[in-house]
């Protein structure tokens, strides 16, 4: 069970209260894009074993979209941050490197 | 029509008493909290203090919670709500908000009883031991699979609402989590 803190509300969500919102910091490639982009953007996904970023609303609460890091291994969580960004706070990164050192998740590592 | 959940419903006695409210005023009130004229617009017509967040305050007129960052809800008397939102409809002008009349959507139950902080701990996701949640703090989460909000009045009175729509299922599921015998003497 994975337990989010909401970075608009600070609740502390169970997982139930929460809908997942899939992969973060996707970029969208609609009309006039070309076809590897567009397929790209529809289809190609991570699916990392270890660090990976994700997009959660806390649909059954504030309602609120957010961005959360974790483990899919250990399902520990690295930090939430603000849905309002095109990539992971710097700080949090850090957080990760000391905790998984060598890690990367698409250009970041 | 049918079956609504209404006042004139009998409450549940079970080890908590359940009953469904006579109708509230509410108001939706959505706009940037964080900016200083729209507060101070605000002042002019709500008696409270705001809420900080995940918070709820009262004086005899109304009731304010927190919603969400940008969210209010705003409970009154049924027969004030009108009033209240052609004043707040003035003291807002052009500011950009929203105000809306949603007295209808909801319903409001009352649990209360010595054991309302474990009746509720059954249905809601949310730590209500008591040091962690006390009177005074507002928590949306769901109740069973349907979205609600509850806030405690007392250590032994709380009030929840939901959407009219599911207000039977909810009154349904607190009576079963109120059903005498089903104690679990959690913080008692
Ligand atoms: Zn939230």
């Amino acid at each position: 069970m994975l337990i989010l803190n909401c970075p608009y509300c600070s609740v502390d969500a169970e997982e139930t209260e929460l809908t997942p919102g899939g992969e973060a910091h996707l970029k969208r490639f609609g009309p006039g894009s070309s076809d590897a982009d567009f397929e790209g953007y529809l289809f190609q996904r991570e699916n990392p074993k270890g660090v990976h970023f994700e997009r959660w609303r806390h649909a059954n609460g504030c309602g609120k979209w957010f961005h959360a890091a974790r483990c899919t291994v250990t399902l520990e969580v690295f930090g939430t941050y603000s849905a309002q960004t095109t990539e992971p706070p710097k700080n949090l990164q850090k957080t990760i490197s000391k905790k998984r050192p060598g890690w990367s998740w698409r250009e970041f590592s | 029509m049918s079956n609504l959940i209404s006042q004139a419903n009998a409450p549940f006695e079970g080890y908590v008493t359940v009953s469904a409210d006579a109708p509230m005023g509410m108001l939706t009130l959505r706009g940037d909290l964080s900016s200083k004229p729209f507060i101070t617009a605000l002042k002019k017509s709500v008696s409270t203090d705001l809420p900080s967040a995940c918070q709820i305050t009262h004086d005899e007129k109304m009731s304010v919670a927190w919603m969400s960052p940008d969210e209010l809800l705003i409970l009154t008397p049924y027969d004030q709500v009108a009033g209240l939102q052609a004043k707040l409809q003035k003291a807002l002008g052009k500011k950009h908000f929203l105000l809306a009349d949603v007295s209808d959507a909801r319903v409001s139950f009352t649990v209360s009883g010595d054991k309302v902080r474990e009746v509720i701990a059954k249905l809601a996701p949310v730590d209500l031991a008591p040091d962690h949640f006390a009177p005074g703090m507002f928590r949306r989460t769901r109740f069973g699979q349907i979205s609600a909000a509850f806030w405690l009045l007392s250590e032994t009175e709380a009030r929840v609402i939901c959407f009219r729509s599911v207000a039977e299922f909810m009154f349904n599921q607190l009576s079963a989590a109120a059903r005498p015998g089903s104690e679990v003497d959690l913080w008692s």
